[in-house]
């Protein structure tokens, strides 16, 4: 799976790359996945890079930023975590959310440089091995998710939801799940999801 | 994003010395700023983290009231039994207030000074008076459903954003500021200003001052109290209209009173001509009818807002029947 991920994010790549296309590229470099760096403002010289290190589901990881780079973007482009997705990237959707610290948050209005010293789980941290977190298999099992861009951010949510108490009815799971957005609607096996893994820990 | 050096305070002098030089702003949840840095609205040259700035995380009560440490997550002061118990007011605002995730990382004192939702505000293409003075308010001929009623100018109707400051507003609380020149105490109701000429000067706050708490007093009957928050959308929303009210009721009599509305105001909008029009009052729909009304009474309508002033009054009146009960 991990490396049809990298195929098809190395096929992107070279697509945005040769296209050429000016429109294309800002579009890509503004709102993609693709961005390598946040956009330096033109005539502004970009700041001095800083080391940050990031403690990402039990491994340290050194790297070298730019101060802009948020935690969203040093996950996916320079750790090579593809799990937390970028969809809004102004915290409205959800798609992003990690734990830090054990709490939920969306790691796109972090900045990298803040999580230094923070224990950050994402996605890729909630298997033991080959063996789902329950909230990953209740999700295969009720069928939480049509394309599954969200579902990453819906399942770290939905695991910190269950460890907040807030799984107590429906309701509250869809109250409590509210900065998590699904645009294919599948909400309804979500809160099932959700439900299944509350009940069997009561 | 416009570049940016970044900084971590660990001593609150020398951080509130950085922040006093020109071009600094402080960063703590980072759930407002780092919205306004990506639409570079905000483009500061320098950020002071000052989430590891000590003592100012911390959440206590006793006689004197309650005081929530600036650096207080929203999640941890909606949860926590004091602020549930006490001053429900307080904790229904921060549940009612943007997402699970948000309020993981939003921090009280940033929670009162963020920014204007407008959308003129923060689209840097557009005339706006409150981000770039003179400019123009795109919005008083523009796209205003969302804007203020209360407290607006010629210059701007923006509205202020925060629930929390709402409730804490209604309860006198006081915010505690440590800056260049020393400390102070500001009643909260003093710390916004009304947009008038100047809409760019949102706070009495200057260059380098830092919110480290607020203190909210002992206020008995604010166990009586209640936020009611109406928006477009059931969840994660800003406020249409929003009221905080507490009563202290004796029989059949209102004793006193407090009531602070949302989403309608330039600033987080107490209403001392509601609590007049309550207070003495019988415990009754007519007064809360009485009291709504004065409390809008001098509310200015736009062509897309109007809708507001009715919505707030049903909005206090709902929220005192609820809490009269």
């Amino acid at each position: 799976m991990s490396d049809w991920d990298v195929s098809r994010r190395g096929f992107l790549q070279t697509t945005a790359l040769t296209s050429g296309g000016f429109a294309f590229a800002q579009f890509v470099d503004r709102h993609g996945a693709l961005a390598a760096e946040p956009e330096a403002a033109p005539s502004e010289s970009a700041p001095a890079r800083q080391r940050v290190t990031l403690q990402v589901n039990r491994t340290s990881h050194e790297l070298t930023l730019d101060p802009r780079t948020t935690l969203l973007d040093a996950l996916r482009e320079h750790i090579g975590l593809t799990g937390a997705k970028k969809g809004c990237d102004m915290g409205a959707c959800g798609a992003c959310t990690v734990h830090l610290d054990g709490k939920r948050v969306v790691s796109c209005l972090t900045l990298a440089a803040s999580a230094e010293g923070r224990r950050i789980t994402t996605i890729e941290g909630l298997a033991e091995g080959d063996e789902l977190h329950p909230m990953q298999a209740a999700f295969v099992e009720h069928d939480g998710f049509q394309c599954g861009y969200c579902t990453p951010g819906q399942i770290m949510s939905a695991v910190a939801l269950v460890g907040e108490g807030r799984a107590a009815s429906d309701d509250s799971i869809r109250e409590f799940m509210s900065g998590n957005l699904c645009r294919c609607g599948a909400y309804p096996n979500i809160v099932a999801a959700i439900k299944s893994v509350a009940g069997g820990r009561a | 994003m416009y570049p940016f050096t970044y900084v971590r305070g660990d001593d609150r002098q020398a951080a509130v010395a950085l922040a006093a030089e020109p071009g600094t702003e402080f960063l703590a949840g980072g759930t407002d700023m780092l919205q306004l840095l990506k639409d570079e609205v905000r483009r500061p040259r320098r950020l002071v983290e000052i989430t590891s700035l000590s003592g100012m995380s911390e959440i206590s009560s006793g006689p004197q009231g309650l005081r929530l440490g600036a650096l207080a997550r929203m999640a941890d002061v909606a949860d926590h039994p004091a602020v549930r118990d006490e001053y429900p007011v307080i904790s229904q605002a921060l549940l009612a207030s943007a997402s699970p995730q948000v309020r993981n990382m939003a921090t009280i004192g940033g929670n009162l000074l963020q920014r204007t939702r407008c959308a003129y505000f923060r689209d840097t293409a557009m005339p706006c008076n409150r981000r770039e003075p003179g400019s123009g308010c795109s919005a008083i001929d523009g796209e205003n459903r969302l804007h203020a009623v209360l407290g607006g100018s010629d210059h701007c109707i923006a509205t202020h954003a925060s629930d929390l400051a709402v409730a804490l507003v209604a309860c006198d609380a006081v915010v505690v500021v440590t800056g260049p020149s020393g400390e102070q105490r500001i009643k909260l109701e003093d710390l916004h200003l009304l947009p008038g000429e100047t809409p760019e000067k949102e706070t009495v706050l200057q260059p380098g001052d830092l919110i480290t708490a607020v203190e909210v007093p002992p206020l008995a009957f604010a166990r009586r109290s209640l936020y009611r928050k109406v928006r477009d959308r059931a969840s994660f929303e800003f406020a249409l209209a929003a009221a905080a009210v507490a009563l202290d009721i004796d029989g059949g009599t209102i004793r006193q009173a407090r009531v602070a509305l949302g989403g309608v105001g330039t600033k987080p909008w107490r209403s001392h001509e509601a609590e007049k029009a309550l207070t003495g009052a019988k415990l009754e729909t007519a007064s809360f009818e009485k009291a709504a009304a004065a409390a809008l009474a001098a509310a200015r309508p736009l062509h897309q807002n109007g809708f507001k002033i009715i919505l707030a009054q049903r909005t206090l009146i709902r929220a005192l029947l609820t809490v009269g009960a």
